[in-house]
């Protein structure tokens, strides 16, 4: 195939992804970039073009080691769910943007650490790039069947590397603060994750039941090939142990790659996503590499005894019969599988570079001096010449130095390198007591092991058995034989590099951490990460600190990087969140790991660590004394949480205290009315008697017949009074209980005429038309008496509110499910809503009726609910629509 | 012959009050609420005036305010005659402007007498 037709079909692929990257960034807000399958697809970055290509390879050549690179994660990712969410939330509060904040941060924020791990990652990663590039670049040229040219200026694939450096400088470097998420790169990451599967599966298909005749004819045909046996089976005890260890290793890679740390962790939306990712990827493993088996012995038999590069067999089947299509098919696959790994790599390397590296080491001084939006491009500016670097300099690793090895082989050596990180990245997890001068010597005693053990005699050439430093080792000494080192010589290379360096490595952290207490800000540091989900809500409290600082000052430093506004924006945030004052002149501790976390994102942890103190004054605090602050935090925290409740009880307690406080104020004046009342009513009766009398008495001339008319007066004032005595003590013996029921089967239709014969002479008077709107007859249980004593009083009420033309009342009884709802209703003016509870209680008067000549006593409605409720009934009132009032009371069928 | 209006709802009361201030000379006039005092006293200039306080759509309180908005009835003397007994109605009945408070239930010769006093 014509070399630019492949490239043209290249760019439109990366047209395709750069439109994806760009469309996910515009809608980032949508649910659909949102959602836990794109994070779970993007960890597929695990897999590059060494799984694409290398792992058939490695199956090809030398059996089923390739697995462990799989199984290593499958085993551990179960554990996911705790360990990788406790990753999660620490980065998520303390703005981690890449694995060497993570640990740096840890070991009392330390610069160097940073520095180192960033190194480590470097020398990991680069060679890591250039395997990509030369997969791209191989594959290439297979497909195109060109040889490669020796001169880099026209190796097409050069070109492939700069279009790729150009597109992950632009896209990578989006947001200043390196720990936003990046949508538009992970979206086409996830995209490409798919696409290298389904195109993986297409070949393996093809290859499977179409060039053979499935699993049975390929094992068939390769069984009979030389070393099949051998290649196939674990084999010896030796043989398992490698096994284990390179387990171990993609274990470690599955955590400590930086591309994987940066999908798995930095770009987290929702720590639920996890839970999709759980079983998404390992199933994406598990499919992946159903089809290595068969492509990789499918090659061996087709290709037998010819020298082909096995890593290639995919591009090779499909080309050895003339099956184009499939051929760029599988090409894309493979150049998906890389980029991503370039461009996610590149991203967290270059973020690395600049916060852990660049920034605190040399551009910090400068940075410090001047405007937000000058720095904010200078941070930009360094990270996209990082990236571009990266991806140029990894290409130039792939030309002069990379290739002669295999991908899987490169892939490995990079596994153990960054394997070094894993004892204080586990530690910072799980061990109090790390610290970071164990930290970082166990870093550096690892890796100098693994340089002596893996990557010198790799740099001499792993056979070359007559160099004499690999085969005698040092100075000629037996033991120190760079790859049976203390003469363990059965495992190989990787793995027998893999066991030293990282005893050597786990040793020396802990010995050196026991040995050597770590200051009060590792200790610190370590409670943060340990006991993460305490502090999860006010994490800002958790950070000890002593001295003297100014908002002012802390402000100045904050604008410089994230400018006036969103400075603003932080400080009133954390004001609320802490409940400070705005206009407080001393900082607090919270204040200073605000703004260190705030800065953490732009220019690293070291870097904000340093800039935060240039501004403040700290004063050292002993080891013990952290310990006494911690502990007093959290103590504080559970007195916290124990006032906080009490106090929200006792909130509960007062407003209900209050309420019932203000019911009986009512009540009490209800009361006081009540009395008034009564004493004006008791009085009025007794005024009149007294009048008349003394006219009797002291005027003997009153004529005849006006001596009978107040002698007459005297008599009804008198009855009028004993009524209302009468109508006090009734109400008395029903509200105690003392009145009971007599309670019988009585015809509500006669009872209702019974009530209103004696009303008959009011009604006409006023000429209302009364209504019955219901079913005769109607047998109730209830005390007869009792119930016309309700209907009457309901009846006169309703008479005395009719206007004076056209009264109407309406007595209507529904049938409900278990009771008999009776209605009374007329068309006056009805009654007001805030009074249509209260009129029940015995002494209420409505507030227009206080002066005003009251219509009752104030005690006939609360004589019928007494009734009404010994009759377990309940009554109310409300306005109907016709704006007149209707009471109602129900009665049990 | 003086003029005097007595104002209240209780037709029993009003009824010995009428007998006892025919019996000294008045001639007497008679509302049974504060609307139809103020609907008399359109067309009667009294020289004294009963009112009750507890009474239907207009009470007493509001009936005097309304009095001594009229400044035809200035030189009306006005006396509280009511049940209310308690201390704040007594001071808000002298503060309106009546002339004096009587609680129910009352003498009525020394009701006679009070009023024979103030038109002296």
């Amino acid at each position: 195939m014509n070399s630019l037709t492949l490239i043209s079909i290249l760019l439109v692929y990366l047209t395709f992804l750069f439109f994806i990257a760009h469309w996910a960034e515009k809608k980032e807000n949508l649910k659909w970039a949102n959602n836990p399958y794109i994070y779970s697809f993007s960890l597929a970055v695990y897999c590059t073009a060494w799984t694409y290509y290398g792992s058939i390879g490695v199956a090809a050549n030398s059996g089923l080691n390739y697995l462990t690179i799989y199984i290593g994660p499958i085993i551990i990712i179960p554990a996911w769910i705790i360990i990788l969410q406790k990753i999660i939330r620490i980065s998520r509060l303390n703005n981690v943007s890449s694995i060497a904040d993570f640990i740096s941060l840890r070991y009392g924020n330390s610069r160097f650490l940073g520095a180192l791990v960033t190194l480590i990652c470097l020398a990991a990663i680069l060679p890591y790039i250039a395997l990509q590039l030369k997969a791209i670049s191989e594959t290439f040229h297979v497909v195109t069947k060109t040889p490669e040219n020796s001169l880099a200026l026209f190796d097409t694939t050069t070109y492939v590397a700069v279009a790729l450096a150009l597109f992950a400088s632009y896209y990578g470097t989006r947001y200043v603060d390196a720990s936003e998420k990046r949508k538009g790169i992970i979206t086409a990451v996830a995209m490409e994750s798919i696409l290298k599967l389904v195109f993986f599966m297409i070949i393996g298909i093809y290859v499977t039941y179409f060039v053979f005749d499935g699993y049975g004819d390929i094992y068939k045909k390769a069984s009979v090939l030389e070393h099949f046996n051998t290649k196939n089976t674990i084999g010896s005890i030796e043989n398992g142990m490698n096994w284990f260890f390179l387990c171990m290793l993609s274990l470690f890679a599955i955590f400590l790659l930086p591309r994987q740390f940066h999908v798995s962790v930095v770009e987290n939306n929702r720590e639920k996503h996890i839970k999709t990712a759980l079983w998404i990827f390992p199933l994406y493993l598990f499919i992946f590499n159903l089809f290595v088996f068969p492509i990789a012995w499918g090659g061996n038999v087709l290709f037998d005894g010819e020298v082909k590069n096995a890593d290639t067999y995919s591009l090779l089947i499909p080309q050895f019969f003339n099956n184009t299509f499939l051929t760029i098919i599988v090409f894309l696959g493979g150049f998906s599988a890389a980029i991503s790994m370039i461009i996610v790599s590149s991203i967290s390397l270059s973020t690395m570079l600049s916060n852990n590296l660049l920034i605190p080491y040399t551009f910090l001084g400068r940075l410090k001096n001047e405007e937000q939006e000058i720095n904010n491009k200078k941070i930009v500016t360094i990270r996209k010449i990082g990236i571009f670097l990266l991806i140029i300099i990894a290409y130039l690793i792939y030309r002069f130095f990379a290739l002669d090895y295999s991908l899987g082989s490169i892939g490995l050596v990079s596994f153990v390198i960054i394997g070094q990180l894993a004892p204080s990245f586990f530690g910072a997890l799980f061990w109090r007591r790390g610290s970071s001068l164990g930290a970082k010597s166990g870093i550096i005693v690892g890796f100098l092991v693994c340089l002596y053990t893996l990557l010198i005699p790799y740099a001499y050439g792993l056979t070359n058995t007559t160099n004499t430093f690999i085969a005698s080792g040092i100075f000629n000494i037996d033991l120190l034989k760079p790859l049976a080192l203390f003469g363990l010589d059965y495992l190989s290379p990787i793995a027998h590099a893999f066991f030293w360096s990282l005893l050597f490595n786990t040793m020396t952290y802990f010995a050196v951490s026991v040995n050597f207490k770590g200051n009060y800000r590792e200790r610190n540091y370590a409670e943060m990460y340990i006991d993460v989900d305490k502090y999860s809500t006010n994490h800002e409290n958790a950070f000890v600190w002593k001295g003297t600082a100014y908002t002012r000052d802390i402000e100045k430093v904050l604008v410089k990087f994230l400018g006036e506004e969103r400075t603003q924006r932080a400080m009133s945030i954390f004001n609320t969140k802490y409940n400070v004052d705005k206009n407080q002149e001393l900082a607090d501790a919270r204040l200073v790991k605000f703004a260190e976390n705030l800065l953490t994102g732009h220019i690293g942890t070291a870097s904000a660590k340093i800039l935060i103190s240039s501004v403040v004054k700290e004063e050292k605090i002993t080891l013990p004394e952290v310990l006494k602050i911690l502990e007093e935090s959290n103590e504080n925290i559970q007195i916290n949480k124990k006032l906080v409740e009490t106090s929200n009880e006792l909130k509960k307690i007062t407003y209900q205290l209050k309420h019932a406080n203000e019911n009986l104020i009512i009540k009490d004046r209800q009361k006081d009315d009540f009395l008034d009342t009564v004493t004006h009513e008791l009085r009025t009766p007794i005024t009149a008697i007294r009048a008349a009398s003394e006219i009797l008495i002291d005027d003997e001339d009153v004529p005849d017949d006006l001596r009978k008319q107040f002698l007459n007066n005297i008599i009804s004032e008198s009855d009028r009074l004993n009524r209302l005595i009468d109508k006090i003590l009734d109400l008395e013996k029903l509200e105690t209980g003392k009145q009971k029921l007599n309670l019988s089967q009585n015809d509500f239709f006669n009872t209702l005429s019974k009530t209103i014969e004696p009303l008959q002479q009011l009604i006409k008077n006023k000429n209302i038309s009364v209504i019955l709107d219901f079913q005769k007859p109607l047998f109730l249980f209830y005390d007869e008496d009792r119930i016309i004593q309700v209907v009457t009083n309901l009846l006169s009420n309703a008479i005395k509110f009719c206007p004076e033309v056209g009264g109407k009342i309406t007595i209507e009884i529904l049938n409900k499910s278990n009771f008999y709802e009776i209605n009374v209703v007329d068309n006056g003016k009805g009654i007001e809503l805030k009074d249509a509870e209260m009129i029940f209680d015995k002494f209420y008067q409505s507030d227009n009726q206080n002066i005003k000549k009251p219509h009752g006593s104030g005690l006939g409605l609360a004589i019928c609910k007494q009734i009404v409720e010994l009759h377990q009934g309940k009554i109310w009132a409300k306005n109907n629509e016709n704006t007149g009032a209707c009471f109602t009371f129900t009665l049990l069928k | 012959m003086k003029k005097i209006l007595l104002v209240d709802d209780e037709p029993n009361i009003i009824m010995s009050l009428e007998y006892t201030f025919k019996k000294n000379n008045f001639e007497v006039y008679i509302a049974r609420d504060g609307q139809e005092a103020l609907d008399i006293l359109e067309n009667q200039i009294p020289d004294v005036i009963i009112l009750d306080v507890m009474m239907p759509n207009v009470d007493g309180y509001a009936t005097l305010e309304q009095i001594k908005k009229n400044e035809k009835l200035n030189q009306c003397k006005v006396i509280f005659l009511s049940a209310k007994n308690k201390e704040s109605d007594i001071q808000k009945g002298l503060a309106l402007g009546a002339s004096d408070y009587i609680t129910k239930p009352f003498s009525l010769k020394k009701l006679v007498d009070k009023v024979k006093g103030l038109l002296e």
